[in-house]
């Protein structure tokens, strides 16, 4: 558009500028090249009315309530977009400049409604400060309210025009669904071909009502004119990229969520952070400890309705839920052995309540069985990475794709999935980086590639060896680097020999003419980052896929420098944490591994315990613990804030599993699937009710801060485990924790792991609550952290990354003739995880409601399903009942279904086949097939109040 | 009346919670794009790859075959130049020349009136009787006709104009309007114009030959524009030879634009000129893209002018198939959309670009950051034409043109009460007396001179005691006005100025593309004051000074001049 865009100015800003001086308002002052006028005010204390211009969005220039008088000019100018020249003379408060901010702002007064719909209604504001008074003008004739959206309000009778709504939609979020259509005094926001909002593209980002001056968008339900006494900031609990927000708060209710600039959003959140806040206070929420009542026999069957399986338990109080659990795990201590016991840690948590979850079971229970999701998401990325390179964590942050010539995203749903990460990568195509988008399923960011590769499911290996082939063959790979800093080069060479483009054309369906230029495009790049999410991870070949990715790197020294490397996209705010904070069963804290006897050593004595104590034999995964209980190998377990009833696959399996324990204690914040299957469930502290650290994928350490009390009975989840831990004999009174305030003690537990943790160990509890965040390896206190790793060494052994060759593996269970379909598991950008926290919240609900299935409107001519029609999907190991959508990103011989709808849990059809090294299961393949169905399944009352 | 067709919109179709709730249930987000008119299109648009800045020349294509824009065709389209849907909606719904026709509550698209005819109800063809065609023609042509005002089609010389689709019917009365349509006239025809043999035969392209040849140089040609004081003619007078001296200085790729979105009511000059000696001005738009030593040239086309675009399309491809000289540039012809705005030359390369025509904010001027980034020589036709003549006749026979202290020649485009209007060359400085009665034969029968538009509607009004005043660049300001274009519109004591500010300012409100709130509220607001019989003085002066001071373009800054005029001078009209 007009003006300078913030890409410009960046550059101009960079370095060493020169200033330069000019007078305004009479005053000499200094302006560095690049910096507006307003800015130079706005820097020395000269207020200049503005609407159209905002900190953050590109200047447009178009509302003039900003307008100065520059000497010598036959016009007034916009002080938002002039930038000013040496000797210039400005005045913003000359009688003539004043005149025209003042009769603009009594213009737009003139249109405005009566009542501001905001409450720092800005026109309002300046026309206040500025002594407007009532417009003489008559207004304009009044425009509708469109109310057709869950989220958000339209109400364009409060429009004033000034496009910042445009601008968050589009040059921000790259959403691109708001658009100023028509023109003149018709010029009216719109959305998409002027389609109501809730009929729109709109995935309620919120950017727009966060930009808006007037309240014309707002929030929903009034939010906008509401009060709100105290403002917290905290983060935001959903995904991995870790955004900082600021909750309103009044009532103890959180009123509105606004982004803050932090390192990983700068303002920006997505339709959960934004809109999914408030199943914190769902009626749902459990404030009572609860005791399974005896004539009330565990069925895995009944588990989709919290609200019938309520009737199961009984109210007891904390000291007899406490008593009764650390009874039945005691028991099963004493008569099977430590190994009987097993801990379900959750990502979800703070980096405090993992670590200290972890010390539970590894001290309290004397066994390694401690896992949790990760397994489940990113556990074949991490496998990879710490045999490749020696780390498990990324290697840059996301928001060195803004430094990339070129971008891979393979495997990874970002919009959908990491939608604010997804911003950044969407800006950087637009400033001209080349974004290579490879998945099966076309999801929105293919619009914004140079190349889409819709290659064919489960042909990522030879996918990716193709484009090793093309890279060694063409000569394009970095010599030195694999000289300098590699190992294993020739291995890899031999592997992908056979591989060409040529080759593995029929395989992936890719042209091998496509495949060899985006090898090119990668490897030649100035900088080039791969992301990639579970499309890579989900497989039982998820570990090559993996290898595959760091080969790519390794080979062409694409790595170790900014904008350039490797990105595991983390899917839980808090999964690069948990894994670090050693809730996982091969390792301790900072991946020191259980079968060290030096790690062994080093840990009993930070715990003050003989080294003999701890368990020198690797637990079990997540899904190898389900397998044990069936066996009646795992008799106990806690699980505090996980849900494997919904995410693990065969999850009939798992819940008979689940329902065989002797003792199952559950801390959460619902009756979850798998609390339904609970002895004893503890209710425990939502995200906006805790203070605690978490790692974003990033790893970046950022502060959560509490914003409200507990309702009910329900305790801190860190006060929880030291009660349990206390009924496992372990006295830890000493960190402090309190029922219902835990900030000092996690405080107490933070300053212990970085004690045991050389990679945060220059990180301090003040620091955080100074700066929010710190990005760690950070070694030492004052240490800046170090958001790009590997620069010169890797931490491996030999200080060398590894090629680690890879076969061309395929999934357990191909389609055939009874199951024909693939299946493809995996999120809706309204729901996270397994539902119980974004079903009920209103918003997200409303958007999302039903359980959805997607598939190509081919495939669905073909199965002579109309789109909106139910449909069973059936495995070898389940069935469930859906809705069928037409969805022509999904390939046909497809269908795609989140594991968020509770009535249709996808995870009762998907193979508990594993990876070999990383024990994850492959989500994203197993052999289904579709049928119209009749009726429905039973109706989930889950966020029905 | 107001232009209402383009502006009427049902309210927003909103559904209610049990479909909403199925729809979520059947496909993603928003609309879905139909396979078949995916397929549709993509026959349309043939097989060539899709062009960001030819977003509007698609949106012709469709506008062309279904004579409106379905809104199941702009997702379709927006789909295959992978544009977001709202980006290809702003554009077509800005321009008035298409009009998006959404679905019914069933998902069918009405189909377009089989003919559209529109009523110029500029000023001059409404001092001629427009209100009382379309207050006539409706019944008269029936349903299947649809019949809508338009702003200024180009041809005041004629007016009343009523244009039957693209077929304009001079001096239109309602019979001869009707005799057009059922005749079946639907299209426009230029002929008898100097085509390129016989312009090459009198002379024509052997001074570009001289310039490609290095018998002249860049130098010598831009001192000759300078000392014949050869000036930017679309109005805004800018000297043409510092112009190319500037845009050669530039860093190259440099490009050229060449506006002939003539559109300030009352001007014509452009259109005639075109249908007379087409190729007079692409040997001047080939001299002066030679001269800054542009890549390639973007002619723009109003999209009124149907006979010019056929004829300059043939004329073109002769050049190309000719070429009086080795090397020539590509020259692309580009259509508008109907919007005057894009007369404003930043609007023009917005528009050139494929995006609505919003006036970009100065600094960075167009010579430096103008079509595509490049820095850009932008030149309205008239002044391209005046090239060869200058060079070859010589800077003083051009100097020694002017009358009352004045230089040169002017293309002055007169229409409104005089006996003879249309388009006259006369001397630069000559006054409106001296222009009405030596050239125009006088007024018409019956009039006497009481006002007169000496720059269209941007110009401001003069009484009849200020028409001895020199009518040049610079001679008007002290009266608040500006001759422009030269666009002259002369009023008699039949007209009133009050009434004539009321059209132009209608006009404007119509026209503001609604980027800045000056111009947006300020000719809404300005629209409804008017409408009073007696006038709120204060208050419009008030605006009058915010819209000059502080809109983004000339089109708000020059928008308050004929209010000016009018309280300055017809103050008796609107008194109390």
């Amino acid at each position: 558009m007009n003006a300078v865009t913030r890409a410009e100015r960046a550059r101009q800003l960079d370095g060493e500028a020169p200033t330069l001086a000019f007078t305004l308002d009479g005053r000499t002052v200094q302006a560095r090249a690049g910096e507006t006028i307003i800015e130079v005010a706005r820097r020395e204390g000269v207020e200049i009315p503005h609407l159209c211009w905002t900190p953050g969005l590109d200047p447009a220039g178009n509302c003039r309530a900003c307008v100065v008088e520059i000497k010598g000019e036959r016009v007034l100018a916009a002080s938002c977009c002039r930038r000013p020249a040496a000797g210039m003379e400005v005045s913003s408060d000359s009688v003539r400049a004043r005149a025209a901010q003042r009769l603009v702002l009594e213009l737009l007064q003139s249109d405005l409604p009566g009542a501001p719909l905001k409450r720092d209604d800005e026109v309002g504001a300046w026309a206040a400060k500025l002594g407007v008074g009532p417009s003489r003008f008559a207004a304009r004739a009044p425009i509708a309210p469109d109310l057709s959206h869950a989220a958000i309000a339209v109400n364009l009778d409060a429009c004033i025009q000034c496009t910042r709504c445009v601008r968050a939609c589009r040059d921000e979020q790259a959403n691109d669904v708001i658009g100023l259509a028509w023109r003149g005094a018709q010029a009216r926001i719109v959305f998409d071909i002027d389609d109501a909002m809730g009929s729109s593209t709109c995935v309620a980002c919120g950017e727009c009502v966060q930009a808006c001056p007037t309240g014309a968008l707002a929030s929903a339900g009034g939010a906008a004119l509401q009060a709100a006494g105290r403002q917290v900031d905290t983060l935001c609990p959903y995904c991995g990229v870790g955004c900082q927000v600021r909750l309103h708060v009044e009532d103890d209710r959180i009123v509105q969520v606004e982004g803050r600039d932090g390192a990983a959003n700068h303002g920006r959140l997505c339709v959960k952070g934004r809109y999914g806040m408030d199943y914190v206070r769902h009626p749902q929420r459990l404030t009572v400890p609860l005791i399974r009542r005896a004539d009330a026999p565990k069925h895995a069957g009944a588990v989709a309705d919290p609200a019938a399986a309520m009737s199961c338990f009984r109210e007891a109080s904390w000291d007899e839920a406490l008593d009764h659990a650390g009874r039945g795990l005691r028991r099963i201590r004493g008569e099977c052995g430590p190994r009987a016991l097993a801990g379900f840690g959750s990502a979800k948590g703070s980096n405090e309540e993992a670590y200290l979850f972890q010390k539970l079971v590894r001290l309290g229970f004397g066994s390694n069985n401690i896992d949790h999701c990760t397994r489940l998401c990113h556990a074949s990325s991490v496998a990879a990475l710490l045999e490749g390179l020696g780390s498990g964590a990324v290697s840059n942050p996301v928001m060195d794709v803004t430094r990339a010539e070129v971008i891979l995203v393979i495997g990874a749903n970002p919009t959908v999935n990491h939608p604010v990460a997804a911003t950044w990568i969407k800006n950087a195509v637009r400033r001209g980086t080349r974004l290579i988008v490879a998945d099966p399923r076309r999801s929105e960011l293919a619009r914004h590639a140079h190349r889409f590769l819709q290659f064919k499911p489960d042909s990522d290996v030879a996918l990716l060896s193709a484009l090793l082939h093309t890279i060694i063959e063409e000569g394009l790979t970095d010599a030195r680097f694999i000289a300098d800093r590699t190992s294993g080069f020739e291995a890899l060479r031999e592997q992908v020999r056979g591989c060409s483009p040529e080759a593995m054309a029929p395989l992936t369906g890719i042209p091998a003419a496509t495949l060899r230029e985006v090898a090119r495009l990668y490897a030649t790049s100035r900088a080039s980052m791969i992301l990639w999410g579970m499309g890579i991870s989900q497989h039982v070949h998820g570990t090559d896929n993996a290898r595959c990715l760091i080969a790519l790197a390794l080979a062409t020294g694409q790595i170790g420098r900014p904008g350039t490397g490797l990105h595991p996209l983390r899917g839980q705010n808090n999964v690069q944490g948990a894994s670090d904070s050693g809730l996982i069963p091969m390792m301790y804290p900072d991946y020191q591994r259980v079968t060290d006897g030096l790690a062994r050593e080093r840990m009993a004595a930070a715990w003050g315990v003989p080294a003999a104590q701890l368990d020198a034999q690797v637990g079990l995964t997540v899904v190898e613990l389900i397998d044990a209980m069936r066996r009646r190998e795992v008799r106990g377990m806690v699980i505090m804030g996980e849900n494997p009833a919904m995410s693990d696959p065969d999850a009939d399996h798992a819940r008979q599993a689940l329902a065989s324990l002797d003792m199952l204690v559950v801390q959460d914040i619902f009756l979850t699937e798998t609390a339904c299957l609970a002895d004893v469930v503890l209710p425990a502290s939502a995200f906006a009710e805790k203070t605690g650290t978490f790692t974003n994928t990033d790893r970046r350490v950022q502060m959560g801060r509490a914003a409200l009390p507990l309702p009910g009975q329900a305790r801190q989840d860190l006060w929880i485990i030291t009660a349990l831990a206390r009924q496992l004999g372990l006295d830890w009174t000493a960190y402090g924790a309190q029922p219902r305030d835990c900030a000092a003690a996690a405080a107490a537990v933070f300053d212990e792991m970085r004690r045991v943790m050389p990679s945060i160990a220059g990180i301090t509890w003040q620091r955080l609550q100074r700066e929010h965040g710190v990005t760690y390896p950070c070694t030492h206190e004052g240490d800046p952290g170090a958001p790009v790793v590997f620069t010169d060494r890797f931490p491996t052994a030999d200080g060398r990354g590894r090629f680690v060759p890879t076969s061309i593996g395929a999934a357990e269970e191909q389609p055939d003739a009874d199951y024909p379909l693939v299946l493809i598991t995996g999120r809706q950008l309204e729901h996270w995880h397994t539902g119980s926290m974004t079903r009920r919240s209103a918003v997200l609900d409303a958007i999302e409601p039903d359980a959805v299935a997607f598939l190509h409107p081919d495939e669905l001519a073909r199965l002579g399903v109309r789109a909106g029609a139910l449909i069973s999907i059936t495995s070898r190991r389940g069935q469930v009942i859906l809705y069928a959508r037409a969805d022509s990103g999904t390939p046909p011989g497809t269908v795609f279904a989140a594991f968020c709808w509770a009535e249709a849990a996808i995870n009762k059809l998907t193979n508990p086949a594993l990876d070999p090294v990383a024990k994850i299961p492959g989500f994203k393949f197993c052999a289904v097939r579709v049928a119209p169905a009749a009726s429905g399944g039973r109706p989930t009352t889950i966020g029905k109040p | 009346m107001r232009y209402a067709c383009r502006v009427e919109r049902s309210t927003i179709p909103i559904l209610d919670a049990a479909s909403a709730r199925q729809r979520r249930r059947q496909q993603p987000k928003g609309r879905q794009v139909d396979a078949a008119v995916l397929a549709e299109l993509r026959t349309w648009l043939g097989d060539e790859p899709l062009r960001r800045d030819r977003l509007i020349e698609y949106l012709h294509v469709v506008n062309d075959r279904l004579r409106c824009l379905p809104a199941p065709h702009l997702a379709a389209l927006a789909q295959l130049m992978r544009l977001p849907m709202a980006e290809v909606f702003e554009v077509a719904s800005f321009y008035h020349h298409f009009e998006v026709v959404k679905e019914d509550a069933d998902g069918r698209v009405a189909a377009a009136p089989a003919l559209t005819v529109r009523v110029c109800d500029g000023l001059p063809c409404e001092m001629a009787g427009a209100r009382e065609l379309l207050a006539r023609l409706p019944a008269l042509l029936g349903r299947e006709v649809r019949v809508v005002p338009a702003p200024c089609v180009g041809r005041c010389e004629a007016a009343p104009v009523a244009v039957v689709h693209q077929h304009p019917v001079p001096r239109a009365t309602p019979q001869a309007v009707r005799e057009a349509v059922q005749a079946g006239r639907t299209h426009d025809l230029v002929q008898g114009h100097v085509g390129l043999d016989a312009y090459r035969a009198g002379g024509g392209y052997a001074l570009l030959r001289q310039c490609h040849r290095g018998e002249r140089s860049a130098d010598s040609l831009v001192e000759t524009l300078e000392h014949g004081g050869l000036r930017g003619l679309g109005g805004a007078g800018f000297p043409a030879g510092r112009k190319w001296r500037i845009v050669r200085s530039m860093p190259a790729p440099r490009l050229m634009v060449v506006n002939v979105d003539e559109g300030e009511p009352g001007t014509f000059k452009d259109r005639w000129i075109l249908e007379r000696d087409p190729h007079r001005f692409l040997e001047g738009l080939l001299i002066a893209a030679w001269a800054v030593d542009a890549d390639a040239v973007t002619i723009y086309l109003r999209d009124e002018y149907h006979g010019c675009r056929a004829m300059l399309v043939e004329e073109l491809a002769r050049l190309r198939a000719e070429p009086p000289s080795p090397g020539l540039p590509a020259i692309e012809l580009r259509r508008g959309a109907g919007a005057y705005i894009c007369g404003e030359e930043s609007a023009m390369i917005e528009s050139i670009e494929g995006r609505r025509g919003l006036p970009r904010l100065r600094p960075p001027y167009v010579a430096e950051v103008g079509l595509f980034g490049r820095p850009t020589l932008v030149h309205n036709l008239e002044t391209l034409y005046w090239v060869r003549e200058i060079v070859e006749r010589g800077a003083a026979w051009f100097v020694a043109q002017g009358r009352h202290g004045r230089q040169g020649l002017r293309t002055f485009s007169v229409s409104g009460r005089v006996a003879r209007p249309g388009v006259k060359r006369a001397p630069a400085g000559i006054t409106l007396r001296e222009l009405v009665d030596e050239y125009c034969g006088g007024m018409q029968a019956g009039h006497e001179l009481y006002a007169y538009l000496p720059g269209g509607a941007s110009g401001g009004i003069l009484p009849a005691r200020l028409a001895d005043l020199p009518l040049d660049f610079d001679t008007l300001q002290p009266h608040g006005c500006f001759i422009g274009s030269a666009a002259v519109i002369v009023l008699s004591k039949h007209d009133r100025a009050a009434d004539a500010a009321r059209n132009v300012m209608r006009f404007f409100e119509h026209e503001s593309c609604g980027q800045c709130t000056p111009c947006r509220a300020g000719t809404a607001k300005a629209g409804m004051l008017l409408a009073q019989p007696v006038w709120d003085a204060k208050l419009l002066a008030d605006l009058g000074q915010v819209m000059r001071d502080a809109s983004i373009c000339g089109l708000g800054q020059a928008a308050p001049n004929v209010v000016d005029g009018v309280l300055a001078h017809f103050a008796h009209e609107v008194r109390s």
